[in-house]
Parts: C-alpha cells; sequence; structure tokens
C-alpha cells in the first residue's frame, strides 16, 4: 500500500462526492416541491402554480442531468479505488446498491420522461402520479444510500467469514435506529435545501420587483416550509448526535474538542483545538453542559479522546469546526424563516428589503449545511472505514500507484470544475430569466424527442435570455 | 441462484452494449456529420433514451460488485486507468445534451465534447474487453500487472474494433429513424462500416492465433461455439442484402444479432471462469444470503419491471423521429 495513493484516493473519494451531493440534495427537494405545485394546480386551477411548475422543471432538468452523470462514478469509484473494501463489504454493500439502481433509477428514469415531455400525452392525474414517482425515486435512492452509509458507521446484522462481511440479518441492517434518524436527517436538509431555494429566488424578484406574483407564492411556501421544517431538523439531528455518543464515542468526543474524561463534562462551544497539545486554545465553554447534551443528566462522565489509542481517533480539527458551521447554518436559516413567514403573515415582508436580501442571500447555507455535515459524520469515522472493523488505510487498492491517483484525481477535479462551471451559469440564466411565458402567452410545451429541450427555454424566454448575455 | 445472478449479469451487459452502443455510436458519427441542421436531427434519435441506456452500465456494475464482489474488486483496479476515461468520457458527453442547447457562443465546445467523449467511452469499453480476453495478471486476488497492463496492442485493436462497432450500430439507428440528408449520408457510410468491423474481426482473430491466446483453445474443446459465428455470418450477409435493397427497418437488428452472437462467443469462451483462467464464477459469488437477498426483490421484481420500462419507452418513441416538431 502506498501512503500518497491512500491520500490522493481519500481527496478523489472527498472530491467527487462533495461535487455529487450538491445536485441530488437540490432535487429530492425540488421534486416533492414539483408535485406539490403541480397537485396545487390541479386542485385550485390557479395558473401560477402552473407557470412555477414549468418554471422549476427546467431548473430540475439540468440539476438532475448533473447529479446523473455524477453519480455514475460513485458507482465503479469503490471498485477501483478501495478494491479491499469492496471485496469485503460487497457482500452487504453491493445489494444495498443494486437496490438503489434498480428501485430507484429505474423509477426516476421512467417517469422523468414523462415529466418532461408526457404532459401533452398522458391524463392530468397520471401526469400527477409521474410527478409523485420522480419524487419517490430520488427519496428511495436517498434512502438506500443512507442504509449503505449507515452500516459503515454502525455496521451490523453480519459475521465475519473468509475475509467477507457476510449478511446475516438483512432486517437489522435496513432496519437498525440509526438509519431511522440518519434518512430522514438527510431527506429534511434536502428538502430545506429546495425551500431555501425557492424562497430565495423568491426575494430576488422582489428585490428586482419582477415577477411578484409567482415571487410572493415562493416566498411565502419555501419559508413556511423551513419554519416547520427547522424545529424538526433540529431535534432529529440531536437524535442524529446521539446515536455518535452511542456507537462512535470517538467521533463524538471530536466533534466536541473534549480532550480528557470530563465529569460532569462542559460544553466547548468555539475553540481552536491543538491536537499537538491534546487541548483547547481561547475555549469558551459552558459547564455541565457537555453531559447534558450527551446524556441528558447533570452529572454523567463524558469520554474524552486521550481515552482512545491514538491510532484510533479521528481528526479534532475538522469535525469540529464543520459540525459548528453545520449548526450555525441550520441556526441562521431557522431565524430567517420564523422571521420571514410572522413579516409575510402581517404582509411587512415586501417592505423589508434587508430581510429580502438576507433570504436572497442565504440559498447557499443549506448545501454549506449539508456538506460539512457529511465532512463531520465521513471525518469523524476516520480512522476507519467501516467504523471498528476495517481502517480506511487497509481498505484502498493496494495496486494502485501514486503517479495513477494524482492522474485520476486531477482529470477529475478539471472535468467537473468545467461542467459546474457551465451547469450553475446555465442555471442562474434560468433563474435570472424568471417565469416567462406569464400574461396570456401559450406555456411552452417541449418537444418529446428532447427532454433536455426543456431547459433551452421557450419562445417567450429566448427574448430576455439573449437581451441579458 | 448464482446462476440466475451469472444470467443477468450476461443480459445486463449485452442490453447496455447495443442500447449505449448505438447512442455512443451516434455521438461519434456526430463529429463526422457537417451543419447544424444534421447534427441537431442525429442527436434527437438518441436525446430522449440515452440516460436510460446509460442507467444499464450501472446495472451492470452494482449487479457485479453485489453478486460477484471478488470480480468486481480485482478487475476495477486492474482496469483503473481505462475505467476513470471512460467514465469522465461519459461525463463529457451526458452533459453535452444539455449543455449544447442552452449555449450560445460556446456550442462549438460541446459538440467537440459530446464527440469525443463518446470516443473515449468506446475506445475504453474494447481496450477493457481486449485486455480481459488476452489476459490481464493477477496473484492470490490482487492485480499485479501494473498500472498500464491493460494496454497492448491486442486491446488497442479491440477498442478501435469496438469504435466501428458502436459507429456501425449508431448508423444502423440513424438509418431507421431519420430521412433525408442523413439517412442519406448514413447509408453511405454503413458498408464502408461494416468492412472496417469485419477486418478488425478478421485481424482480431488472427492476432489471437498468432499469440496462441489461451482462450483460443475453447474452440477445440467446444465445437459447438462456431454455432455463434455462423449466426453472426448470417446476419452480417441480410445486412448486407437489407443495405442494397434500401430497408431501413432491418440493418440495426442485423447489428444487433451480430454484436450478440460476438457477445454469445466471448461468454461462451469464458464459462465457467468470469475472469478468464483466473476467477471462476462459482469462486467469485457472493455468499448466499446476499445472492438471495437481491433475488426475491430486485431480481424477481423490479428487474422484469426496468425491461417493461425499457419496452415502453422504445415503443413511445417508436418510428422516424419527427423534425417538423416544434423546436427551438
Amino acid at each position: 500500500m502506498d501512503p500518497t495513493a491512500l491520500l490522493l484516493s481519500r481527496l478523489q473519494f472527498a472530491f467527487t462526492i462533495s461535487f455529487h451531493i450538491i445536485f441530488p440534495a437540490f432535487t429530492i427537494g425540488l421534486a416533492a416541491w414539483l408535485t406539490v405545485l403541480e397537485a396545487m394546480h390541479q386542485h385550485t386551477g390557479k395558473p401560477v402554480y402552473r407557470i412555477l411548475f414549468e418554471f422549476w422543471l427546467k431548473i430540475f432538468g439540468v440539476a438532475f442531468g448533473m447529479g446523473v452523470v455524477s453519480g455514475v462514478v460513485m458507482a465503479f469509484q469503490f471498485g477501483t479505488n478501495w478494491s479491499v473494501l469492496s471485496r469485503m463489504s460487497g457482500p452487504i454493500q453491493g445489494p444495498l446498491l443494486s437496490y438503489e439502481t434498480f428501485t430507484a433509477f429505474m423509477l426516476e428514469a421512467g417517469f422523468f420522461g414523462i415529466l418532461i415531455f408526457g404532459r401533452p400525452r398522458v391524463p392530468p392525474w397520471f401526469y400527477l402520479f409521474s410527478t409523485a414517482m420522480v419524487a419517490l425515486g430520488t427519496t428511495l435512492s436517498a434512502f438506500w444510500i443512507m442504509v449503505n452509509n449507515s452500516w459503515m458507521q454502525v455496521p451490523t446484522g453480519y459475521v465475519l467469514q473468509n475475509g467477507q462481511f457476510v449478511p446475516n440479518d438483512w432486517v437489522q441492517i435496513i432496519f437498525n435506529r440509526v438509519v431511522w434518524v440518519r434518512f430522514p436527517h438527510m431527506l429534511l436538509a434536502s428538502y430545506l435545501t429546495g425551500a431555501f431555494c425557492v424562497a430565495a429566488t423568491g426575494a430576488w424578484y422582489l428585490l428586482r420587483r419582477t415577477y411578484r406574483a409567482e415571487a410572493h407564492v415562493m416566498l411565502r411556501m419555501g419559508l413556511a416550509l423551513a419554519a416547520v421544517l427547522l424545529p424538526v431538523q433540529l431535534l432529529i439531528g440531536h437524535l442524529v448526535g446521539d446515536y455518535v455518543h452511542d456507537y462512535q464515542p470517538a467521533k463524538f468526543a471530536a466533534i466536541e474538542a473534549r480532550w480528557h474524561d470530563e465529569q460532569p463534562a462542559s460544553e466547548v462551544l468555539i475553540a481552536i483545538p491543538d491536537p499537538s497539545t491534546e487541548s483547547n486554545r481561547y475555549a469558551l465553554s459552558i459547564p455541565v453542559l457537555g453531559s447534558v447534551i450527551g446524556s441528558m443528566s447533570l452529572t454523567s462522565k463524558e469520554v474524552g479522546l486521550t481515552s482512545f489509542a491514538p491510532q484510533d481517533r479521528p481528526p479534532v480539527v475538522i469535525p469540529f469546526f464543520a459540525f459548528r458551521i453545520m449548526v450555525g447554518c441550520g441556526l441562521v436559516m431557522l431565524g430567517l424563516a420564523w422571521l420571514g413567514t410572522w413579516l409575510g403573515l402581517k404582509h411587512r415582508l415586501d417592505r423589508n428589503r434587508l430581510l429580502l436580501w438576507g433570504i436572497f442571500l442565504s440559498f447557499p447555507l443549506p448545501w454549506i449545511a449539508i456538506l460539512t455535515g457529511w465532512y463531520t459524520a465521513e471525518v469523524g469515522r476516520q480512522p476507519w472505514t467501516i467504523y471498528g472493523v476495517l481502517r480506511t488505510a487497509d481498505a484502498v487498492t493496494p495496486s494502485l500507484t501514486a503517479a495513477a491517483a494524482t492522474v485520476s484525481l486531477i482529470l477529475f477535479v478539471a472535468v467537473y470544475a468545467f461542467i459546474f462551471s457551465f451547469g450553475t451559469y446555465y442555471i442562474y440564466r434560468l433563474l435570472r430569466a424568471g417565469p416567462a411565458g406569464l400574461g396570456g402567452k401559450p406555456l411552452h410545451v417541449p418537444v418529446p424527442n428532447r427532454p433536455m429541450s426543456l431547459a433551452d427555454g421557450g419562445p417567450a424566454l429566448h427574448g430576455s435570455l439573449e437581451a441579458g448575455e | 441462484m448464482v446462476m440466475f445472478w451469472v444470467a443477468l449479469l450476461a443480459i445486463s451487459i449485452l442490453i447496455y452494449l447495443l442500447l449505449d452502443g448505438f447512442d455512443l455510436g451516434v455521438g461519434m458519427l456526430f463529429g463526422l456529420a457537417g451543419g447544424e441542421t444534421r447534427r441537431e436531427e442525429m442527436l434527437r434519435t438518441i436525446a430522449p433514451v440515452w440516460d436510460g441506456n446509460e442507467t444499464w452500465l450501472v446495472v451492470t456494475g452494482v449487479i457485479m460488485w453485489g453478486a460477484f464482489p471478488l470480480v468486481y474488486s480485482m478487475l476495477m483496479p486492474a482496469l483503473y486507468i481505462p475505467v476513470v476515461v471512460m467514465l469522465l468520457g461519459l461525463i463529457l458527453r451526458g452533459v453535452a445534451f444539455e449543455f449544447r442547447g442552452k449555449a450560445l457562443r460556446s456550442r462549438r465546445v460541446w459538440d467537440v465534447s459530446f464527440t469525443m467523449g463518446s470516443l473515449a467511452a468506446s475506445f475504453m469499453q474494447g481496450a477493457m474487453v481486449g485486455a480481459l480476453v488476452e489476459g490481464l495478471q493477477f496473484s492470490n486476488g490482487e492485480y499485479t500487472g501494473g498500472t498500464f497492463g491493460w494496454l497492448t496492442g491486442f486491446s488497442v485493436l479491440c477498442g478501435i474494433g469496438l469504435c466501428f462497432g458502436y459507429a456501425l450500430l449508431g448508423a444502423c439507428w440513424l438509418v431507421r429513424k431519420c430521412e433525408g440528408p442523413v439517412r442519406e449520408a448514413t447509408r453511405r457510410q454503413i458498408p464502408l462500416l461494416a468492412v472496417a468491423v469485419l477486418a478488425f474481426l478478421v485481424v482480431v482473430f488472427a492476432h489471437a492465433l498468432v499469440e496462441h491466446l489461451p482462450i483460443l483453445r475453447r474452440w477445440t474443446e467446444r465445437p459447438y461455439l462456431f454455432a455463434f459465428p455462423l449466426i453472426g455470418a448470417g446476419a452480417a450477409a441480410m445486412l448486407a442484402t437489407s443495405i442494397l435493397r434500401g430497408d431501413d427497418y432491418w440493418p440495426f437488428h442485423m447489428v444487433a444479432l451480430i454484436f450478440a452472437s460476438a457477445f454469445g462467443t466471448l461468454a461462451l469462451s469464458f464459462w465457467p471462469y468470469m475472469i478468464p483462467f483466473v476467477v471462476t464464477i462459482d469462486e467469485a459469488a457472493a455468499p448466499r444470503a446476499s445472492l438471495a437477498f437481491m433475488f426475491w426483490g430486485a431480481g424477481l421484481f423490479v428487474f422484469p419491471l426496468m425491461l417493461l420500462y425499457v419496452a415502453v419507452g422504445y415503443r413511445v418513441f417508436r418510428g422516424k423521429t419527427d423534425m417538423a416538431a416544434d423546436y427551438d
């Protein structure tokens, strides 16, 4: 095993998966939002819902495409760079990912076509059904991925035979309590991403004084959904912390920057953890709160990092700060959502340009929260790939050379940077052009032979696109 | 249970070869076609289906990982460079479908990315098959052949051969789906491509004879294998006559049959090995608990649904692509 190849493989996995998660995180929430819009349109008959549906469908198309192509990489990267992992855990992770491909990708691919070009060809109820099936597909995909990752975090339901993890209890693997707090945590994070992007777009239009009717619906629905979901998300986040506390005490200690056992334990709010001295600099901490958060007790003893052998400790700095950034983003979003909803109810949101700016600029927050949350989970799991049983250093492909890993990493970074800059630019252009096609003009009906033609923009859009060039 | 998953893996690979084969082929021919109208028409024949086609590659990958983890964990590292290049090619061509239509000044960039991505992915797939046939070096379940162990004269030949094969399949698809100048231009390409494919088959076979590739022993041990080249030869004859009489429908199916017989030849010469003469199917198989879990849900119920979807999708888009439809 080549230590450079190991490091490069870790960087490559971190880079490609961070890139990938941006798109599903967005499209899971967006698919659900599209389903709601279509249902509202069919129920109330108000054109604004239909206009918003067609508008967000275009953006959904581009983001979905980027998610698909970057997702294909993930299915192969386990094998290319982590061959020992894929041989040992193939009997468990392979079937889980097979279920993802068979159940989720099939639904998505099948009904995505109808969603994009099928409206003139199917009855309205079936169109709504197709929208819901795409949403279900994206959700199922997230579910299987969370089962898969949760098994790596807390392996269960297996025996080790002939160097392989052989499943002996699939019910335990799929229906354990870790999955059922982490899956809702990820799902809500995706819904919040969708909600904040929609609300931010609404705020942007109000600030620019265009598309007022659509902007109001976007702001109201986005903020209200976020206002309801955020407290639930914080509660589920706490439950996720509970599983970490119970099953991954070293990760928990790293997140808390708790170097030594404490009884009762204090809670470090902010500090600069210093691994060389095994202590925190500039720490701001609250006594006893650490025990309350960890064990719901005023007196409990909480484990510190130095209770673990040095080779079993995760890095501290990344989980510590990533976790705090995630929580910080969540709290800022909570404040914006509650304040915005309250002012919206009093019809005072339009005039509060400061808050509109805040909501507009908040659109990256859910993504930052998702990425830092995953960094907390994944970096905190180190030095293990499968917690407690397979070390990352032992999981890497033995034959992989540093040269090959360097080449592949550079290629991935170059190609992803290239397509990401164009993709986000095209999405930005669609958002800036706005839900044109309003005011009696016929809605653009995409050509069935060209699903992606949706994102080209209809005739009504072209003028504003070119004007904006 | 093992046999079920071998069969499903073989079916998935064959479906992938045929479906993504023609749209990768169209991708390569796209680079040769001049003029925006023609390019647009070519693209439109595959735009509704390429995404589903490519999903079969993921299906193949996860079946291999779930049902035959040993093979997956040995082949992926051995084929590191070709797999990475193939994936990047698929990404570049995949996003081109969406981006090209929206690019105002940079359309050329996505044309190049579409063609080169298709070419890179096709070549690497052929090279990987070639490397597998020729034999990769393993010891104790680990790959030991080096970063470029897959790169040989033979694998390069196979890579070029598959590019021609996919292009032929793509050309037959275009003839089937298009009218007017695209159909005329493509019809003229088919004989050239067919001759090129034939020439490569001869060269590949001669190379295998000269190098005494161990896989050739299969042909003397298993004379029934000759049935496949006979089917292929029959299909080639049908292809030639259907081209000569100006038929649009049959060439695609005949080339598909040639592909199927080539795949059948290869699969049965490997039998009972998955990696020839290194790992057998039984050695590679995942524990029964894994295979059974996959069988009772994904295999038995969801797989037929996936096939149904493909059938429905292609039925919706049957016939010539309508260029008159409102489109901008």
